[in-house]
């Protein structure tokens, strides 16, 4: 349906670009000194090509007007318009934990840096590399409560890794380097540049070769592990019993070697190996050492070998609460060892009895090495009992349902999505909620950066414009926003930025009419009083696919679901499938709050006997 | 996870690049992370570098002191993070402006203790002192207490500053 309507929008304003002459008005070059005088938006864009940027997401304004005319006369950085500043960060994080590049967004002062504000939080709490650039009043009237003044930099420093306001056009350059490297180095984050009018309209040397290294020397995280700590990394290993190796985010954001490197060491090690909600892809699904994903909705499995366990070798993770539970009865009897790029990571919540501070990389690559040389040998006696022990908690199948009746399980949903994609290159975003849980546990992932969702903040309405992010990043890969009806209302304005750069996003929501995990909470710790947890008034999603000209399709029933799955990914535009599923599926298994890891309700059965206990009541 | 746990009182001194926003940055860690800052103080030490020198007295579990410091050190602007509490290297400082205003008896004793302190008089009127007291926190505290027991006060304190013992540089720029 629609098609010529999809063709149109395809060819709409996103895609003109004009011819730029090699060198603007007014522009001119000095080949003895290596500089070239411009203003300092153009020279803002040169050195964001210097960078290797390709693509900004964003959104104009008044403050930003000279970064738009610059990208109007600049034909090598592609702007994507999005209709909504929080959607151009979650875009970028999107574009950035896809492709392992920096994500970068353009907006204005004010409003457009204070929506961005969730983003910006998003992207520090999962430690994904994002530089913002936002316009600011000129220097003359800040703090005079101009219009659309913000104090950005007082407001995003709480949620950046760093952040800048330029106030002098000759630090520029030097500025926008050392923020690409703060933002991609060390534990990654998003890094804030904000740029008053003034400054971008000043004249300035741009230097074709600036001095990088003066630029980033101020920012140097220890990336190379202790040789001392490996060595003891190994005494520890040597004398594990029941090992279990916990892996994590840091393992995706060191790159794709990491995983390799994990795998390897998997093999060598014939070690159990459970990863968090951040660190899905980075082992094989159907890797035989894989126990799942651990933590409040992890598996049985993991979280009984995670509390069992006498050495325990974190990879890249931080011992978030949703992983831990009760913390005083977290594994509570092993030697705990934290790999981690961040030393402020350590002993923040779980006192570890060995650190190695470093990149996940290094840290493998050294790892493997002096086990190598020390000929290190897994205990296969004791290694044995303990993977005995771990395939009889296996065999409880934890995440096992029953689809019966035409009444669609949200978890057959996704089982059959994955299933019906498995030849597909495919990557998946998530909204927050128990269809993102869903979906960590019913859908497999075999590499890594193909699994974007909003872990730390946990924000609803991240899926959409990720999704449009990693499209853009991918274009011709099947790229499935995983959500739920209530956090796609949340930035479903992006549909309009899908249609104008006709991006096939297939948004495949689980619909039970309800926030679902608030509700679970609400039945779990409220007594059932479902206070404000209903969706009501949703629109018919089918026609609203049509108001953008997209392909709008429904399951009602199970029977329905494997021909919308394969019309949706037959058909080459955007769609929008609604999935009717069960209405008051809980999800399972589940550590409850204020509980520890051997303490998880299974099924509908345990939470009628184990209430949740006070202290557990007050954590979120 | 500690079944009592031990507050301890440590100072840490922090060279940083005096630029703008640098003190917002290290207080808004202090506040959003819930640590206490028992006093604080910064200037700049190094003009020519542009670094400055902060100082925070703070208390904590030793747990949450270490994060203190690896949360310091972190931030860009930061070159060293130095705990002077460990070891009980620190020689710490603090000076406090102490007006009183008394007359007769309370007036002579107020002199005398000031004398006892080794305070300085920097201003007097019929009716009244300005005091400049020097010492460790402690010291400064007595000295306050007394004063405020023979009149009308008024205090302005400086916040600790401190440096190690020995021939050890405490903070080396990056």
């Amino acid at each position: 349906m629609a098609t010529d309507g999809q063709a149109r929008f395809s060819r709409s304003a996103g895609d003109m670009k004009m011819p730029k002459s090699a060198l603007a008005a007014g522009e001119k070059r000095d080949d003895a000194d290596q500089t070239a005088m411009m203003p300092g938006a153009e020279l803002l864009l040169k050195t964001l090509e210097d960078e290797g940027v390709e693509v900004v997401f964003g959104y104009p304004g008044g403050a930003v007007l000279p970064i738009y005319d610059a990208l109007f006369k600049n034909n090598k950085i592609r702007h994507i318009l999005v209709r909504h500043e929080q959607a151009a960060v979650h875009a970028a994080e999107g574009y950035a934990r896809s492709t392992g590049r920096t994500g970068v967004v353009l907006v204005t002062s004010g409003p457009g840096a204070t929506n961005a504000v969730t983003g910006l939080t998003d992207a520090l709490m999962d430690s994904v590399p994002v530089v913002c650039l936002t316009g600011q009043v000129p220097t003359h009237l800040i703090g005079n409560d101009a219009f659309q003044e913000a104090d950005t930099t007082g407001i995003t420093r709480a949620c950046t890794k760093h952040n800048y306001l330029v106030k002098d056009v000759e630090t520029l350059q030097t500025t926008v380097i050392e923020a690409f490297h703060v933002a991609a180095s060390g534990r990654p984050g998003p890094v804030l540049i904000d740029l008053p009018k003034d400054v971008l309209m000043a004249n300035v040397a741009y230097r074709m070769e600036p001095d990088k290294a003066a630029a980033q020397a101020r920012y140097m995280p220890q990336t190379d592990p202790d040789p001392a700590a490996i060595s003891a990394t190994v005494d520890i290993m040597m004398r594990a019993e029941r090992p279990i190796i916990y892996g994590g985010g840091g393992l995706i954001n060191s790159g794709p070697r990491a995983s390799e490197l994990l795998t390897e060491l998997v093999q060598v090690t014939g070690w159990p190996t459970t990863l968090t909600l951040m660190g899905l892809g980075a082992l094989a699904a159907d890797d035989r050492h894989f126990l799942g994903m651990l933590g409040m909705h992890g598996t049985y499995e993991a979280n009984l070998a995670m509390h069992g366990c006498d050495t325990m070798l974190n990879l890249g993770a931080r011992f978030d609460d949703r992983v831990t539970g009760l913390l005083s009865g977290f594994s509570p009897n092993s030697t705990k060892i934290h790999c981690d790029i961040d030393p402020s990571s350590v002993n923040k919540n779980v006192q570890v009895d060995l650190a190695v501070i470093g990149d996940a990389t290094r840290i493998l690559e050294a790892l493997l090495a002096e086990m190598k040389t020390r000929k290190f040998k897994p205990h296969k006696p004791s290694l044995d009992k303990w993977w005995a022990q771990i395939e009889g908690w296996r065999k409880r199948d934890c995440l096992k349902f029953n689809q019966t009746g035409k009444i669609i399980k949200p978890q057959y949903a996704i089982k059959r999505l994955c299933e019906m994609t498995a030849n597909h290159d495919v990557y998946i975003t998530t909204e927050v909620g128990q269809h993102q849980m869903w979906a960590a546990q019913y859908f497999d992932f075999h590499l890594p950066n193909r699994w974007m969702t909003s872990g730390g903040l946990g924000t609803m309405g991240y899926g959409l414009p990720a999704a449009l992010g990693v499209q853009v990043a991918h274009a011709g890969s099947t790229v499935i926003d995983i959500a739920g009806e209530a956090s796609f209302m949340m930035n479903m304005q992006e549909l309009s930025t899908l249609a104008q750069y006709n991006l096939p996003v297939k948004m495949f929501i689980i619909n039970n009419e309800w926030m679902g995990m608030v509700r679970q909470w609400q039945e779990l710790i409220h007594g059932g009083r479902y206070s404000e947890s209903y969706s009501a008034s949703l629109p018919d999603f089918v026609k609203l696919a049509d108001t953008f000209n997209m392909k709008g399709l429904v399951a009602q029933h199970a029977d329905d679901l494997d021909q919308v799955i394969t019309e949706m990914l037959e058909t080459p535009g955007p769609v929008i499938a609604d999935i009717r599923v069960t209405k008051d599926e809980n999800c399972f298994p589940m550590i409850p709050s204020g509980a520890a890891h051997n303490d998880m309700l299974l099924g509908p059965d345990d939470q009628a006997e184990k209430p949740v206990s006070e202290e557990g009541m007050v954590l979120v | 996870m500690s079944d009592t746990p031990i507050i301890e009182r440590h100072i840490i001194s922090v060279l940083v690049d005096n630029e703008p926003g640098v003190l917002a940055r290290v207080i808004g860690l202090f506040s959003g992370r819930g640590y206490n800052i028992e006093s604080l103080t910064v200037a700049e030490t190094d003009g020519q570098k542009g670094l400055s020198r902060i100082s925070v007295v703070t208390s904590g579990t030793p747990m949450v002191i270490e994060q203190i410091k690896a949360q310091l050190a972190r931030l860009v602007p930061i070159h060293s993070v130095r705990d002077l509490t460990e070891n009980d290297v620190a020689i710490e400082r603090e000076l406090a402006l102490v007006k009183i205003i008394n007359r007769g008896d309370d007036r002579i004793e107020s002199l005398r203790i000031a004398d006892t302190f080794r305070a300085r008089t920097l201003d007097s009127t019929l009716n009244s002192f300005v005091f400049e007291v020097t010492g460790n926190s402690s010291k400064v505290d007595a000295f306050v207490d007394l004063m405020r027991s023979l009149g009308d006060v008024e205090v302005a304190r400086t916040g600790v500053s401190a440096i190690s013992r020995g021939n050890r540089i405490d903070l080396e720029a990056k």
